[in-house]
């Protein structure tokens, strides 16, 4: 092979999401809707979403509750049928798929860690039932010796014991959950990983613990992760490229370290004004006003406008898209502009 | 004197497999007008020390030992009708969800002009008028129209604001917030901290502020008290604790905690859990986890002692020479 075709497998992402959207019909039921003369309602919980995974990265979402984070995510897994847009994993178009054979041999290259450790494992079966759930599922293995073999090996990975197979769900900790839960996420010797709000739950001490792993993890296996998150200083720690969300958008998309030296949109700058943190800085906050409207009935133009200091008309009449800026992707018509100070 | 004083304080829970310490020999005080955070992780017994200061432990919970000491008259024992009063006038409350706290069947006014009405003597119109003004500094746009308005009508954000107004509207000189941010939003936890640390500071107010999240500890507080297991690991000023930290517990904890500013390649990771309060080991609680345990840990309980800064600390790192040492153990 050529030295440059090397470069072009190397450089084609894993993951490729393509203005992928998702609507949501949360009209009142029809016979209400025409006695009350309602409208329908259609909410728009992801409104055209683009991004890219390179194999072995972690590309994180972050933004405030309900701008649509586990919805990307339950979309790009396949739990959710997108509304609009395309995602390609591996360069095959995952909605293109004509078997079934085809569809399951991609899906078990794909798996997801969800935030509540305790709602995701099953309380009737025993932690190695729950781990090799995806083994049996998918039959990567028949042979009951060597499930057992393969449960083992996942346990020690995650830092457990393989005696911890024999025992419940409650029987563990929160931080031991999720261990248990990337194992079985890890079952199926997937190469990416969904993680939603994977350490939300869990006390800071346990957090540094299954991020640790999870790097771990990443190194040893070269998995690729799109990582969920609301705190931007657990996405910083674990991300390589960071998309930043609001109301069903990505309005800034950029490496991690850009993004924290010179964050370029007016929502990604409040967002870092507004977390304390350790620094002891004593620097001042200028916390913004004004609260995440409704995505029943977004602001029109920019969703941000109402709380943007930097709005004008044109913000309040045009949907602002993402743009090239240095080696970040911006969609602000005052950074387009040059407005931004 | 000191605003509050808590000695020796105990709280257990009795249960079918015998009694439970919650909260074991904890002692601290508040001077008037600061803010002493509470932190550590869950289950460490921060909301119980709390809940055991304005006497709200549900029972068959109770205060099994020592004293709260309130402008130095006791409260730990006084009848409950009596502590009804010295809460809400003498210590305001902030709970994690607004909910527990304003009534969803009657309008935000209404219960602004109660409380105030229950606590201070104001007329009517008073009251009403007070009451406006509290939603206006507050934040709440549109207060004249919005005080006739019910809980449902307003936002997570703007109920934690009412729930603010409401703990200080009868004028405490002190308030209890456990967790007031943890359900809000990001941007909006900031301004929610803001606005409550700015009431304080007006008013005079002194806040005992629970929450897991240290940032917040960071910028808010003037003293930090760190919790582990049921009793005070660490407690000092702020810096100290949170850059100086004298206990290994809290050192890890500080570790563990990524930055915002930058980046590291590894969190510092205390390996185990908080051990539950049925199994806690003896000795120093810690010293399973510990990275610095020697002997004296595994067999003889540390209590808060000074360290080489204004930190106290539990640990046996921290004790005076060897003479000394061979004293404690005997005693
Ligand atoms: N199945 C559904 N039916 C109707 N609306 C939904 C559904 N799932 C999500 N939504 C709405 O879509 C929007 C995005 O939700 P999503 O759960 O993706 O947000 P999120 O960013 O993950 O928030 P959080 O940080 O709170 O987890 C929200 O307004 C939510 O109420
Ligand atoms: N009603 C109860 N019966 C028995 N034990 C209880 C009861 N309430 C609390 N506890 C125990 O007391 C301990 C301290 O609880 P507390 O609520 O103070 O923890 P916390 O530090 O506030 O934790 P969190 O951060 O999760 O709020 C916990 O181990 C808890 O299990
Ligand atoms: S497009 Fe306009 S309103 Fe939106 S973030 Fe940029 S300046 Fe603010
Ligand atoms: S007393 Fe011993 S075990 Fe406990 S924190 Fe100090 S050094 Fe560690
Ligand atoms: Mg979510
Ligand atoms: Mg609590």
């Amino acid at each position: 092979m050529p030295p440059d075709a090397t470069a072009i497998v190397q450089a084609k992402a894993l993951v490729e999401v393509e203005d992928l959207a998702r609507d949501f019909d949360v009209s009142k039921p029809w016979l209400y809707r025409v006695l009350q003369g309602d409208r329908k309602r259609i909410l728009k919980a992801v409104a055209g979403v683009s991004f890219d995974i390179p194999r072995g990265t972690t590309l994180s979402l972050v933004g405030e509750s309900g701008c649509g984070k586990t919805t990307v995510a339950r979309l790009v897994v396949g739990l959710y049928p997108p509304s609009r847009g395309r995602i390609r994993f591996d360069g095959v178009d995952m909605a293109g798929l004509a078997s079934r054979a085809e569809a399951e041999s991609l899906r078990k290259r794909i798996n997801m860690i969800f935030q509540d450790p305790y709602a995701s494992l099953n309380p009737r079966w025993r932690v190695r039932d729950i781990i090799a759930e995806p083994i049996r599922a998918f039959r990567l293995l028949t042979d009951e010796k060597a499930i057992q073999e393969r449960v083992a090996e996942l346990l020690t990975q995650v830092k457990l014991s393989p005696k911890d197979g024999e025992k419940y769900p409650h029987e563990f900790s929160g931080g031991q959950r999720q261990r248990i839960s990337i194992a079985r996420a890890l079952s199926s010797t997937p190469e990416f990983l969904v993680c939603d709000e994977p350490t939300s739950a869990l006390d800071v001490s346990v957090q540094a613990q299954i991020l640790n792993l999870m790097k771990d993890l990443q190194a040893e296996m070269g998995l690729t992760y799109l990582f969920i998150s609301h705190n931007l200083a657990v996405v910083r720690h674990m991300s390589d490229r960071i998309g930043v969300m609001y109301l069903g958008r990505i309005v800034e998309l950029a490496p991690g370290e850009t993004l924290f030296a010179t964050p370029r949109h007016p929502y990604t700058r409040m967002l870092l004004d507004a977390i304390p943190d350790l620094d002891m800085t004593g620097r001042a906050r200028t916390p913004v006003g004004g609260e995440v409207p409704s995505p029943i009935d977004p602001p029109p133009g920019c969703a941000f406008h109402p709380r943007c200091p930097l709005a004008n008309a044109r913000c309040r009449a045009e949907v602002p898209q993402l743009r090239p800026v240095a080696d970040a992707q911006v969609a602000c018509h005052a950074v387009e502009e040059g407005r931004t100070a | 004197m000191p605003l509050l004083e808590v000695k020796n304080l105990r709280v257990e829970f009795p249960t079918r497999r015998g009694t439970l310490t919650a909260v074991d020999d904890v002692s601290f005080h508040i001077d008037p007008g600061e803010v002493l955070g509470v932190v550590g992780e869950s289950g460490a017994g921060k909301s119980i020390t709390g809940a055991a200061i304005i006497r709200l432990i549900e029972p068959p919970g109770r205060i099994a030992g020592g004293q709260v000491i309130l402008n130095g008259r006791r409260i730990d024992n006084i009848p409950l009708d009596e502590m009804r009063h010295v809460r809400g006038k003498q210590i305001g409350a902030i709970f994690q969800d607004p909910l527990t706290t304003l009534n969803p069947l009657y309008s935000i006014g209404r219960q602004l002009v109660e409380t105030m009405q229950t606590h201070l003597a104001l007329s009517d119109r008073e009251a009403r008028a007070r009451a406006i003004r509290w939603l206006e500094e507050v934040g709440i746009p549109g207060a004249a129209q919005r005080v006739d308005a019910y809980p449902h009508q307003f936002s997570g954000g703007m109920r934690q604001r009412v729930v603010i107004a409401l703990a200080l509207c009868a004028e405490p000189n002190l308030v209890i917030a456990d967790e007031p941010t943890t359900a809000l939003d990001v941007s909006i936890q900031a301004q929610v901290i803001a606005l409550l640390k700015r009431l304080c500071r007006e008013h005079g107010t002194a806040i005992m502020l629970v929450t897991h999240d240290m940032g917040v500890i960071a910028e808010t507080a003037d003293r930090v008290a760190v919790m582990y297991a049921g009793r005070i690991a660490e407690i000092g000023p702020v810096r100290d604790v949170v850059k100086h930290a004298r206990h290994p517990y809290t050192e890890g904890l500080m570790g563990s905690i990524p930055a915002l500013t930058h980046k590291v390649a590894r969190l510092t990771q205390i390996e185990g859990a908080m051990p539950r309060l049925t199994d806690i080991p003896p000795g120093c609680a810690f010293h399973p986890r510990c990275p610095k345990v020697f002997e004296r840990c595994r067999v003889e309980r540390p209590d808060l002692m000074p360290t080489d800064g204004p930190n106290l600390a539990a640990c046996w790192l921290h004790a005076p020479a060897r003479g000394a040492r061979e004293v404690g153990h005997a005693a």
